[in-house]
């Protein structure tokens, strides 16, 4: 296994891409067999997707955005998605390297959804359009600025609490 | 009212998420090339979708059940924010940072221009 310094390299740089049976190391997880598999991860996609989309429907509602007004509904979405996306990711992918169901369902599929990157752009073109153009470049460096810190706030958290969690069973073995 | 349409996000999310994910695999499947090419794609489609969306609603020619099934639901489902961050990161951490500026700079100005562009073509209607 990995030494301690758990780190980049053997993280895949798209969260998506040896997820499939296609990649699948074992000669089971072909032909037939794999879109079986394939079928099953999008069901379980599928259902992470309602979750997500519903979510951040239901924040949208709490959080609504006036026409013209700096949109704080999808900017909490999707800082706060960010930051979860990058503590999840990052623990399943360190914790359960075979695991083929907790990405597609929570990552992709939950986190994936519940963010938006469409209702970000016509929002931005929105305000351009209502006479905003300081309020659009506001929100466009706001949200990705905030979005990549939430990330890397989120995937440092989880490898600190890894680390934490190795050093804690050496210390009890 | 509040209700249903809530179900008809989740229908939208149901389809727009695995719809997301096997577009993103048969891209990424498809080149040579580690950078994040499926996200990009997918956002700048589904932000002319959305564009397009908006556009129509705003002229009265879609119906609020429409704007929930197809542009809250489908269109934000389809688009990720933050699998977007998380990849930008994944280069950053690996030195690449030209072209973590230029996935951000790239999908930022193409998704606004496809934003535009569909709600021009949407309003037009």
């Amino acid at each position: 296994m990995a030494s301690a310094s758990d780190d980049g390299p053997r993280i895949p740089l798209d969260p998506d891409v040896d997820l499939g049976p296609g990649d699948g190391l074992h000669p089971l997880a072909r032909g037939r067999r794999a879109r079986q598999v394939q079928a099953v991860i999008v069901v379980a996609l599928g259902c992470g997707g309602v979750l997500g989309a519903v979510s951040r429907y239901a924040l949208s509602l709490a959080v609504p955005t006036e026409t013209g007004r700096f949109p704080w509904g999808t900017f909490l979405v999707n800082v706060s998605g960010s930051a979860v996306l990058g503590f999840i990711l990052i623990l399943v992918i360190e914790q359960f390297p075979r695991g083929r169901l907790a990405r597609p369902v929570i990552g992709t599929g939950f986190i994936g959804a519940y963010t938006t990157f469409s209702t970000f752009m016509v929002e931005a073109v929105l305000l351009i359009r209502d006479g905003r153009p300081w309020d659009a470049i506001a929100y466009l460096a706001g949200s990705v600025a905030a979005g990549l810190l939430a990330v890397w706030i989120g995937m440092t958290s989880a490898r600190l609490v890894l680390r934490a969690e190795r050093w804690l069973q050496e210390e009890l073995w | 009212m509040t209700l249903s349409l809530f179900l008809v996000v989740a229908v939208g999310g149901l389809v727009g998420a695995p719809a997301r994910y096997l577009l993103d695999r048969a891209i990424t499947g498809r080149i040579e090339s580690d950078l994040p090419w499926g996200t990009f794609v997918v956002n700048v489609t589904g932000s002319l979708l959305l564009g397009l969306l908006t556009g129509l609603a705003l002229a009265g020619r879609l119906p609020p059940v429409g704007k929930a099934l197809l542009g809250v639901g489908f269109c934000g489902a389809y688009t990720t924010f933050s699998t977007f961050t998380f990849e930008t990161i994944r280069l950053l951490e690996e030195g690449r940072i030209l072209e973590a500026a230029g996935t951000v700079a790239a999908s930022v100005a193409i998704g606004l221009g496809a934003a535009a562009g569909g709600l021009a073509i949407g309003l037009a209607f």
